[in-house]
């Protein structure tokens, strides 16, 4: 590694590289200012601050803190400063302001300033997570992004669920990012040197053996599939998913999951490139990942009976869709699992966000509540459609574009039989999705007469994710093209 | 810039779903109005379309292109051939019937009339397609609110079943087709989603052969081909009149069509590879399906199995790759879509007032709703293949080749004339003649003046196409001798 990057002062290009950091280490703050000093009635304006601000640091990042066409390692080499992480951060951003908005009407949480700071937090982790570029720095990124997250899940107190949903989420959290820790010291013992972009050419020129590059290779991705929810790592993403607050249960599946997606993929390119012989080992291991994800996903999240749960057994088969692409370890493989997860956090959020307004009125998450919906609120049903339909991967919404790009991506690698375990999964996601909007839809229930007042903040969320769906699943060019340059970054 | 038709046609139906959304939901004669108005809109440009066609010049014409995602060349590219515009036509008669049929619709027609017309979309945007990514895309479109069009209207006893079916059924056929059409892609090299260009790629004949059978069954499931034909009389059954006539009338040839666009147009190889083994499960179809119609006792899935029956003699037209056979599939096709949606229209309407489709327990309908069985007669003669009559312009042809290439298939497949005249005198005589049952002296009635309108139209069609088969046949000649051409003059 060249010494270089850890000598010289700060300059104005590294100031702007975190930029976005920055900004919501201010705007996060400022929450807390307020938290301290608005009176009860003007509390419920916290979510709303919070996902103005979010918009504002979005803004402001875009137009001025946009990476050059050339990766450029920061802060001593502890960020690179590509448009892989940029265009992870501004999605993290952009999902935690829906979040914000989703929270704000919601009781015991929607008015606590501290709400939003630990969200804000976790983002923060998060958007670090994204463009580290050294083994120390992503630990301490994955640390930041996940222990406000657990406290998250658990915060409401009272609630027996969602303090077990904390706990747990803990204790798996725990678990797996010891053992990923492991691996870490391992790697940086074998190579040398911390960096992920050094780690490459520190082990070739160690000539380690390869099991012992294997062992590592497996150590970490226990703690990276833990963050992404593959099988056999996924234990805790039903049992989490159902009792955290419902808005954070859509940020742990979408921005969270996202985050562990862009660490696996820069990880795994940088410091086991395809080139080396170990590149074989984790493709198939991936392979195998991604077919049990998607498997035990789909099959687990039939039998549901409260939609969180299901959610969560989607999320999990949606990862093992994303993989797909990894799998396929081409630059169409990498773009279409940026551009697969782009879709997913539109949609999956837009889900979650149904159910958090559905729940918030009706006080139940069993999708058996969810009967006479349609009639109660049109409006709420078909938001629930267009996200359902969209994970069922349905034209004209972004989740069809999407598959559609992961099964290109592992019919142009020669991986056909994987492109078929795809389709026939999205078989049995159609399945269930469809058993929701039946309900929805179809079954009456003697509640259908009572209103289902959705809050504007919730109207305005679920509004953009809407058109964001849609506008993903016809105007495909942009996307792409983002989604292309951000996976450049990776080669 | 020519004005561009064929888009409109394809966005009318959407644009107006959107609208009708936006109305209140107890505005309820806004909506139906809407609704008609919109159809009338499509209905009239499909005309257009249809007759400004140039049948001398032959090829694609009305051609629209426009890039969508040119960094995997994909393009939103629409045109009209000999193949495709009777099949537009069909879906503009199709929507503007069943928008008249469907008046009478009380439970949220908004919502109905919203997923009816999504549907709309999606089978235009199939027909008109020329980039195989814009057909799976609309492909997609015009199968989901199926799903909720027969699970919420449809009829209480079997919808939510065979409303899953159906779906579950097309979907994985459409899926797996697409892994097909992405194994194309990437095998041409083109980088290109153009059909017009993947039909010069030069597939090699090993690669055709393989994933041929994909392609063809994966859109063939939709067509109805035997033995993935079961999702088909349920679904028709299960669902309202409108949906029935769209379903069977239009959606079953989105299959065929799909299948020959994107099986046999671009993989000829394969498709002479396997027809012969195709035509033998289209003759199970033709033959099969026309004997469980007629040991049926519910209306509707007499109907619904003769649909399977009808679909096979377009696959078998197809199946013989001649010149003969071909042009009558392709007249069947539309043929068949005017006729079917007649078909369940009658049934619809008799149902409606009978409140029961059991073939034994009705009688003497003629009585109270002349026109209904006047219109039921003319679709029977067309079913059953009559001259004067638009079957007989289609079966004729699909007949001749079949006994030009398999003349013992063509002869086992003639027995299929008999059983349909069979089942469709039975009813004739059984439900519209005799006296009418006291049960139903009450409150049976006669049909609107919409349903006639309705009826007259699409038995009209029938009888112009029958009489004057120059308006049509010239047409359908022009696009066989193209596909004719890929097959290398076959």
């Amino acid at each position: 590694m060249d010494t270089s990057l850890f000598a010289g002062s700060v300059n104005a290009s590294m100031i702007l590289a975190v930029l976005p950091e920055i900004l919501l280490l201010v705007l996060a703050l400022v929450v807390l200012a307020l938290d301290l000093s608005l009176r009860d009635e003007q509390r419920s304006s916290l979510g709303w601050i919070t996902a103005g601000g979010l918009l504002v640091t979005i803004l402001i990042s875009l137009a001025v803190g946009r990476p050059g066409a050339e990766s450029r390692f920061v802060w001593g080499g502890m960020l690179r400063h590509d448009w892989l992480g940029f265009t992870f951060k501004m999605m993290f951003l952009f999902a935690a302001a829906i979040t914000a908005l989703f929270s704000s009407e919601l009781a015991r949480m929607g008015k606590r300033g501290e709400f939003y700071l630990l969200m804000l937090a976790s983002t923060l982790g998060m958007n670090l997570m994204a463009s580290s570029a050294d083994l120390i720095m992503l630990y301490l990124a994955i640390e930041t992004t996940s222990i406000p997250l657990y406290v998250l899940a658990g915060f409401l107190t009272r609630d027996e669920k969602s303090t077990e949903s904390g706990f747990k989420y803990l204790l798996f959290g725990a678990m797996t990012s010891a053992v990923m820790l492991y691996g870490f010291s391992l790697l940086f013992g074998f190579a040398g040197t911390s960096s992920i972009y050094g780690l490459a050419q520190g082990i070739s020129s160690g000539q380690l053996p390869t099991g012992a590059l294997f062992g590592c290779l497996l150590l970490i991705l226990v703690g990276f599939g833990f963050k992404i929810s593959v099988v056999p790592l996924h234990f805790w993403a039903p049992d989490v998913y159902e009792g955290a607050p419902t808005p954070i249960a859509g940020f742990l599946s979408t921005a969270s999951k996202a985050a562990g997606f862009a660490v696996l993929m820069r990880v795994l390119l940088a410091a086991f490139p395809l080139n080396s012989e170990i590149a074989g080992y984790w493709v198939a291991i991936a392979a195998v990942l991604s077919t049990v994800t998607m498997t035990v996903g789909n099959f687990l999240a039939l039998a549901q009976k409260n939609i969180k749960r299901m959610l969560a057994y989607s999320s999990i088969a949606h990862a093992g869709y994303a993989l797909i692409g990894v799998v396929a370890a081409s630059q169409l493989g990498m773009t279409s699992v940026v551009f697969y997860l782009v879709a997913y956090i539109f949609t999956n959020l837009a889900a979650f966000g149904v159910v958090a307004a559905f729940g918030r009125v009706a006080g139940s998450d069993d999708i058996a509540a969810y009967a006479g919906m349609s009639r109660r609120s049109p409006w709420l049903a078909l938001a629930l459609m267009v996200a359902f339909l969209s994970l069922a991967g349905m034209p004209p919404f972004g989740g069809f574009i999407v598959k559609f790009a992961v099964f290109a991506a592992a019919v142009n690698a020669n991986l056909i039989w994987l492109a078929f375990v795809g389709v026939i999964n999205s078989i049995i996601g159609l399945y269930y999705y469809l058993t929701v909007l039946k309900v929805v839809y179809l079954y009456r229930s003697e509640e259908e007469e009572k209103p289902l007042p959705v809050p504007a903040s919730h109207t305005l969320a679920l509004g953009l994710l809407v058109v964001g769906i849609i506008l993903i699943g016809t105007v495909l060019a942009p996307w792409f093209g983002m989604s292309n340059t951000a996976a450049a970054g990776l080669f | 810039m020519q004005f561009p038709i064929l888009s409109v046609i394809i966005f009318t139906p959407i644009v107006a779903a959107v609208l009708i959304l936006f109305i209140p939901a107890e505005r309820k004669t806004e909506v139906r109005m809407t609704a008609l108005a919109a159809a009338t809109f499509a209905l009239l440009l499909s005309l257009w379309a249809y007759f400004s066609y140039d049948v001398s010049a032959g090829g694609y014409q009305l051609l629209e292109k426009y890039t969508w995602l040119p960094a995997l060349g994909i393009s939103y590219q629409v045109g009209i051939d000999g193949m495709n515009a009777p099949l537009i036509l069909l879906t503009g008669v199709v929507m503007f019937t069943g928008v008249l049929i469907s008046w009478g619709i009380d439970d949220r027609p908004r919502e109905f009339f919203a997923f009816l017309f999504i549907l709309a979309t999606g089978v235009f945007g199939v027909f008109v397609a020329l980039d195989l990514f814009m057909l799976f895309f609309f492909y997609e479109i015009a199968v989901f609110p199926m799903y909720l069009l027969i699970a919420i209207w449809g009829w209480k006893e079997t919808r939510e079943y065979a409303a899953m079916k159906l779906t579950l059924y097309l979907f994985i056929g459409s899926v797996i087709a697409l892994v097909g059409a992405l194994a194309m892609y990437f095998s041409s090299g083109l980088g290109t989603f153009d059909m017009l260009a993947l039909e010069q790629a030069g597939f090699s004949t090993r690669f055709q052969q393989i994933w041929f059978p994909f392609v063809f069954f994966g859109f063939a499931v939709l067509g109805g081909i035997f033995p993935f034909h079961n999702w088909s009389p349920d679904g028709h059954v299960a669902a309202p009149t409108a949906v029935s006539m769209f379903h069977a009338g239009v959606l079953m040839k989105l299959g065929a069509f799909a299948a020959l666009r994107v099986g046999i147009m671009l993989m000829p190889e394969g498709a002479k590879m396997h027809m012969p083994w195709i035509i033998l499960l289209s003759l199970v179809n033709v033959v099969y399906g026309a004997y469980i119609a007629s040991v049926q006792n519910d209306f509707k899935y007499v109907i619904g199995f003769s649909s399977v029956s009808h679909m096979g003699l377009v696959a078998m037209g197809f199946a013989t790759l001649t010149r003969n056979g071909m042009i009558g599939a392709g007249v069947q096709m539309f043929s068949h879509g005017v006729m079917t949606a007649l078909f369940f229209a009658v049934v619809g309407m008799v149902y409606d007032q009978a409140h029961t489709r059991d073939i034994p327990r009705l009688s003497g309908f003629r009585k109270v709703m002349p026109l209904v069985a006047v219109a039921f007669i003319v679709g029977g003669l067309v079913s059953m293949g009559m001259p004067g009559f638009s079957g007989f312009i289609a079966e004729f042809p699909i007949f001749m080749g079949v006994w030009e290439s398999h003349p013992w298939i063509a002869i086992v497949a003639a027995i299929s004339i008999v059983i349909t005249a069979s089942y469709i005198i039975r009813i004739i005589g059984k439900v519209f003649f005799g006296t009418i049952p006291e049960e139903f002296d009450h409150h049976v009635h006669d049909v609107t003046v919409l349903d006639k309108v309705a009826l007259v139209f699409l038995s009209g069609i029938l009888i112009i196409v029958g009489v004057y088969p120059s308006i049509m046949v010239p047409m359908v000649e022009s696009g066989v001798d193209k596909i004719l051409a890929l097959l290398g003059g076959a």
